[in-house]
């Protein structure tokens, strides 16, 4: 099935992303799993699922969000056009609605009567918890207890939405905790859980059907800069986490060749200490969470701790097609500090009155970088995947502000 | 070809007339001596099988008691090349235990699976159980594992039904391990007819002998389960009453061994009684 000269074939049959994906999972899981592959195939050649699908991005989710000229951080930084995708206006705040909407779509086809969920930002738990309180359907989300303190305002929206938040103690109480965690209520309620995975890893079918269902913000974005520019743009930008909101923005423009493609990690404290969730920069190939791919791990394999100060991108691995990405070249991948995204965020907000995500404040960090040494008629294209107010208590206090 | 060590303890027992007694305990739990010691001692409490937990940080199939235990033996410094240490040091007095090494697939992948495979053979580890490695990726250890004459155990669940359960008792060799439960280790235990049946069922898939675990606490659970099954498997009890042996900084009470030890033969003596 794999036309040659395309990036856009995989993942195979097994799921394979090259040696990258896979399903290892305990054999409680696999039937489910299986399942879930055969139901999303299913749903896929379904054009009334699709129909549904458009119907509650338009008119729930808000979709297509607009595509944006920051007209003045051009000017600023003085070279290339920048543009963003801005998923921050989403219903809920970013762009984990295009996938819990495609997943609970899913499971309610499934017939599944529970929907669980990890996170770390807890931009996934209120998306979950929103879709929940709209299908009606009990929901449970497990969250870090370090990402708990930090992400209060989010804690409380899912607990608004109807939502059961259960803190997770263990390890440094973070997302791959809050993963562990789902993974163990998923194996003790197969039969009638569904278990939403925010972003673009776990086992096979998960990284394809999260990237499918989110690029719609890629396939848009084309469409919307073809308009405006009557051309595609030099440079695609978006921040990792597990690498969902980058895969949504990256994968429709793979076969384009004159398109560059960065994804940008958090470089924490620094790539070279040991407070970092560059997984691809500092990590190596392993096995966890259901994949294959790059994770932060001791010369023992034991899995070692992120750091960034976004919660959403304080994760030790990463999804499956990105590790292949990154491997084959096709994708570029970046860093940027705690440090750099916090000035990246009080950048935005005063030069075009937006406050992002600490996460996508990553990638805006890069652009920083990157867009003053390129030319005037040069264009990035950045995911401009979450708002900012999720995170006011953080920055206020990396900041030394008391509110 | 001649029987390997854990196909001869399952003939031994066929021919004792009783089921046997599995119990796991993590390496390196809380400390690399004290977790020999115990271990050491574990045939002579009446442990027919040894399964050893190969610690990993993020044990995803496993309850707080083994995650617990898990990253106990970790903080002291516990390694897989340690586990393998711990086996060999086993192996000098005891040839006749088999060693299930249990774990998690990425410690085995980061130390290679073929040197990790000779290593192991040489320690004197009979078999694996790798909760992570459906047949699905069979390719990736169990072969190999096969290659070397030593025994990939498979677990089948409650889940594993229809043309699901061939494929997972293909490539299986030892014995099948039934988990009774949907659920993580340390939970409640099935309800004894739940188990008979699916024991049942088992049996008539397959001629390898078959041992149920997950949930089991007392000796008369214990009994009950190797009155239907080969074997009933105890983890999460056994590192619970560990736990009860250590102090505030998690580090060995003296007498931990004896204490736990004593325990397991409570369990080995209801295994015994189950059939007369
Ligand atoms: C706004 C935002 N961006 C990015 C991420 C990181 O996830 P991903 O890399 O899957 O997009 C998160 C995760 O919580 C998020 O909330």
């Amino acid at each position: 099935m794999t036309t040659p000269n395309s990036y856009m074939n995989g993942p195979d049959e097994r799921g394979h992303f090259g040696i990258f994906g896979g399903r290892y999972v305990a054999e409680t899981l696999m039937p489910l799993i299986l399942e879930v592959e055969k139901a999303y195939d299913a749903a896929k050649a379904d054009p009334s699922f699709q129909k549904d699908y458009d119907y509650y991005a338009k008119h729930y989710v808000g979709r297509p969000s607009p595509l944006y000229f920051a007209e003045r951080l051009t000017r600023e930084l003085g070279g290339a056009k920048i543009y963003f995708k801005r998923d921050e206006l989403n219903h809920t705040g970013s762009h984990k609605a295009n996938n819990v909407l495609g997943q609970i779509l899913l499971a309610r086809r499934m017939g599944k009567k529970r929907i669980i969920a990890e996170t770390g930002a807890g931009q996934h738990g209120v998306a979950t918890a929103t879709f929940c309180a709209l299908f009606n359907l009990p929901c449970v989300v497990y969250m870090g207890a370090t990402d708990i303190a930090r992400q209060a305002p989010n804690v409380f929206r899912m607990k608004l939405l109807g939502a059961e938040v259960i803190g997770v103690e263990s390890g440094t109480g973070t997302l791959k905790d809050a993963m562990n965690d789902a993974l163990r209520d998923w194996v003790t309620n197969v039969e009638e859980t569904f278990y939403i995975i925010g972003t673009a890893a776990g086992p096979h079918p998960y990284p394809v059907m999260v990237r499918d269902f989110q690029s719609i913000i890629g396939r848009e974005a084309k469409e919307q800069m073809l308009e405006a520019e009557g051309r595609l743009p030099d440079q695609l930008v978006a921040c990792i986490g597990g690498g969902s909101n980058a895969i949504g923005l990256f994968h429709p423009f793979l076969d384009d060749k004159d398109v560059a493609i960065t994804g940008v990690e958090a470089a924490g404290f620094g790539v070279k200490t040991d407070k970092h969730a560059a997984s691809l920069t500092g990590g190596k190939p392993g096995v966890l969470h259901g994949n294959r791919t790059f994770l932060l791990q001791d010369d023992d394999g034991q899995i070692q701790d992120a750091h960034s100060i976004s919660a959403g991108l304080d994760y030790p691995g990463i999804g499956p097609e990105h590790s292949w990405l990154h491997d084959i070249g096709r994708v570029n991948y970046a860093s940027a500090s705690d440090t750099e995204a916090l000035e990246a965020f009080q950048m935005l907000s005063k030069v075009e009155g937006i406050i992002p995500a600490l996460e996508p404040a990553h990638a805006l960090a890069h652009v920083t970088k990157i867009a003053p040494d390129m030319g005037k008629d040069k264009i990035i294209l950045m995911n401009l995947c979450g708002r900012g107010d999720k995170d006011i208590f953080t920055v206020a206090e990396a900041l030394g502000v008391e509110i | 070809m001649s029987q390997t060590r854990l196909e001869k303890r399952f003939a031994d027992l066929k021919e004792e007339g009783r089921g046997g007694l599995v119990t796991f305990v993590t390496a390196g739990d809380p400390d690399f001596e004290t977790s020999l010691e115990l271990v050491k001692g574990l045939p002579k409490a009446g442990a027919d099988v040894i399964e050893l937990g190969m610690p990993f940080s993020d044990p995803m199939a496993d309850g707080p008691a083994i995650q617990a235990s898990s990253l106990r033996a970790l903080r002291n410094g516990m390694t897989l090349s340690k586990t393998l240490d711990l086996v060999r040091a086993f192996r000098q007095d005891n040839q006749d235990t088999p060693i299930i090494l249990m774990g998690y697939y990425n410690p085995i992948y980061i130390y290679g699976v073929d040197k990790f495979l000779t290593d192991a053979k040489s320690a004197g580890v009979d078999g694996f159980i790798i909760v992570d490695l459906p047949p699905e990726h069979d390719d990736e250890f169990c072969i190999p594992t096969m290659e070397q004459g030593l025994h990939f155990i498979r677990l089948t669940t409650p889940t594993t039904v229809g043309d699901r359960l061939p494929k997972v008792l293909n490539n299986t060799s030892g014995f099948v391990y039934y988990v009774s439960i949907l659920g993580i280790t340390g939970t409640a235990a099935a309800s004894d007819s739940a188990t008979h049946e699916a024991v049942a069922r088992l049996k008539a898939e397959t001629d390898l002998p078959v041992a149920v675990g997950f949930g089991i606490r007392t000796p008369e659970q214990a009994a009950k389960v190797a009155t239907v099954a080969d074997a009933a498997v105890v983890g999460s009890a056994i590192i619970d009453k560990l736990r009860e042996n250590l102090d505030d900084d998690n580090q060995a009470k003296p007498g931990l061994s004896q204490a736990v030890l004593e325990y397991v033969r409570t369990l080995a003596d209801g295994v015994r009684g189950s059939r007369t």
